[in-house]
């Protein structure tokens, strides 16, 4: 069995009478990318938060290299990157310096700093930025200077709280091939999204995350396995026509979901599926035959969509 | 690392972010002092008939007292608005809490690093009031140490209270409500035995007036009442000494709730 990195029993965080983490349990280990997927106020961040000592626990057990967040959280944040949900750059700084400040608070010499900026300039690339203020980066160039940030110290974990909210496609992809890196080259991830597509590129398990609770664990394969069937058939009707084509949806396929927008059919063939509704007279506006995704296996289990 | 050299990461870190910002406060530094001597000093003074009543020119009273309360403003600065933007504008304070630096580190640091600044801001100032006669250089930069611990009183108590605020009114309200009051009300520029029997007392209690009492004994040598007071000077030390102290604890505790919920 690999060495576990981050271990949590029952891990609990209240915030007065709000419950926001609820008695979850999880196992990290070494080199693996795990993933805590779920939408907004799910418990990501205090997660994380207690993870990277910066947030003390209400109640359960919380190990990282099998120390104690609350009595020795200094040994752990040397050993750990954190790559927050909002950057925190120095705006008046430059692209180098910010990286050069967070070098000496990890009690780095300045010689070994100045090493450690040029790989990690060419690791975000950036390199022809050094002398740039933060200000005048892109939003990408920013996430990507904040992870480099995290990095300076060389950690063991590297924490990411929803790394590429925010960005654009182009920059999305960027960052998920630099973060693919990381980890062959042997870093223990751990990634909260609500993407459910960045949490199946980049993640080798994750658990599903609702109001405080785990809803689900497992590879993202073996969730959608789990939880949905091999393919989906999406309509989409014309207005108001959504309400009389339900009626005849019944026994078409192995469940369905009727969201404000469209009609969500889960099969094994959609081949058939889309014969049968010919047969039964169904003709939506737009039919759209895809895979299952994590998408999929969230809003069977809460009855929700990851993002509204 | 021991405390000591966590908090001196944090000077270091100011240090980088002064490099690229130190013009606009260098000036201001300069400026100022001229303007206020100038105003105060040279044109107010010659209504004041002061020798008289003081026993010293009115623009050496002002000048000993306006470097006290130049202590004050720029200390309770460093206290204000850029902890707040540590905490809720730019954030720095939170990332800087991900590595070996705690919350504690950061205060301590800030407290060092404001007797770096409040040094330099008054020698300039000392080095200006000695230009404009108003007071002999060995004393003036004798009295540059009173200053600081004047300036770090208000440095560590604004800290406590800033970071324990969730708006940025408050900080305004702060200046307009207690440092402008202290600024007139303390000393500076008239002897607080002008002042009704009543209010002279409250003066003895309030900071700056002890940070006016200190820098004017120490800069000018053997003036008596009543440009400043009879108060033993051990006094206005451990006065000034003890607020800063109790601001220390109170803004490490505060600040470490305040970003570690």
């Amino acid at each position: 069995m690999r060495e576990s990195i981050v271990r949590a029993h029952g891990l609990t965080k209240k915030f007065g009478d709000f419950v926001a983490v609820d008695a979850v349990d999880f196992d990290i280990v070494k080199g693996e990318a795990f993933g805590f997927l779920g939408p907004n106020g799910a418990g990501k961040t205090s997660t994380m938060k207690m993870i990277t000592t910066v947030s003390p626990i209400t109640a359960g057990d919380l190990t990282v290299f099998g120390l104690d967040p609350s009595t020795q959280g200094r040994s752990i944040r040397q050993r750990i990157g954190v790559v927050p949900q909002e950057d925190n750059l120095d705006l008046e700084l430059t692209v180098a310096e910010n990286l050069y400040v967070y070098g000496r608070y990890h009690d780095m010499t300045r010689a070994n700093i100045r090493r450690r900026i040029e790989e990690l300039l060419e690791f975000a690339q950036l390199t022809d930025r050094a002398k740039s203020t933060v200000d005048s980066l892109s939003g990408g160039m920013k996430r990507r200077l904040t992870i480099a940030r995290a990095l300076i110290n060389d950690p063991e974990l590297v924490i990411l709280d929803e790394p590429t909210t925010g960005l654009d496609p182009q920059a999305r992809h960027v960052l998920w091939d630099r973060l693919y890196r990381l980890k062959q080259q042997g870093a223990t991830l751990i990634i909260t999204t609500h993407y459910m597509d960045e949490a199946e590129q980049l993640c080798d398990r994750l658990v599903v995350m609702d109001k405080g609770v785990i809803a689900a664990e497992g590879s993202p394969r073996a969730l959608i396995a789990e939880y949905a069937p091999r393919e989906v058939v999406e309509l989409r009707f014309e207005d108001g026509q959504q309400d009389d084509a339900v009626i005849k949806l019944d026994g078409l396929a192995h469940r369905s979901e009727i969201l404000a927008d469209r009609v969500l059919l889960y099969t094994d063939d959609a081949e058939a599926t889309q014969h049968e509704m010919g047969v039964r007279g169904i003709h939506p506006g737009q039919v759209l035959v895809r895979r299952s995704t994590l998408e999929d296996v969230f809003l069977r289990l809460t009855g929700r969509r990851l993002i509204d | 690392m021991s405390v000591l050299t966590r908090s001196m990461r944090v000077v270091e870190a100011e240090l980088v972010v002064y490099r690229r910002t130190w013009r606009g406060t260098v000036i201001s530094s300069f400026v100022n002092p001229i303007l206020y001597l100038t105003a105060m000093g040279l044109f107010l003074g010659s209504f004041v008939d002061s020798t008289a009543d003081l026993g010293i020119p009115y623009l050496t009273f002002v000048a000993t007292g306006l470097m006290a309360a130049t202590a004050m403003q720029a200390g309770a600065g460093e206290g204000s608005f850029p902890v707040f933007a540590g905490i809720k504008w730019r954030k720095e304070f939170h990332a800087t809490i991900t590595t070996p630096l705690s919350p504690a580190d950061i205060v301590y640091g800030r407290f060092l690093w404001a007797i770096i600044r409040l040094t330099f801001i008054l020698v300039v100032f000392a080095l200006i009031s000695v230009l404009f006669g108003a007071i002999e250089i060995g004393p003036a930069l004798l009295a540059v140490p009173a200053g600081v611990l004047t300036g770090v009183a208000f440095t560590t108590t604004v800290t406590a209270f800033t970071v324990t605020r969730e708006n940025e009114t408050s900080l305004s309200t702060l200046f307009r409500f207690a440092i402008t009051p202290l600024f007139l009300f303390s000393g500076t520029f008239f002897p607080v035995s002008q002042l009704p029997d009543s209010l002279q007392k409250i003066a003895y209690l309030t900071p700056l007036f002890h940070g006016v009492e200190l820098v004017r004994k120490i800069a000018l040598p053997g003036v008596g009442e009543p440009a400043v007071t009879s108060l033993p000077i051990w006094v206005s030390v451990a006065y000034l000494s003890v607020m800063t102290a109790i601001g220390l604890v109170l803004a490490a505790r505060f600040l470490d709730r305040r970003l570690r919920p």
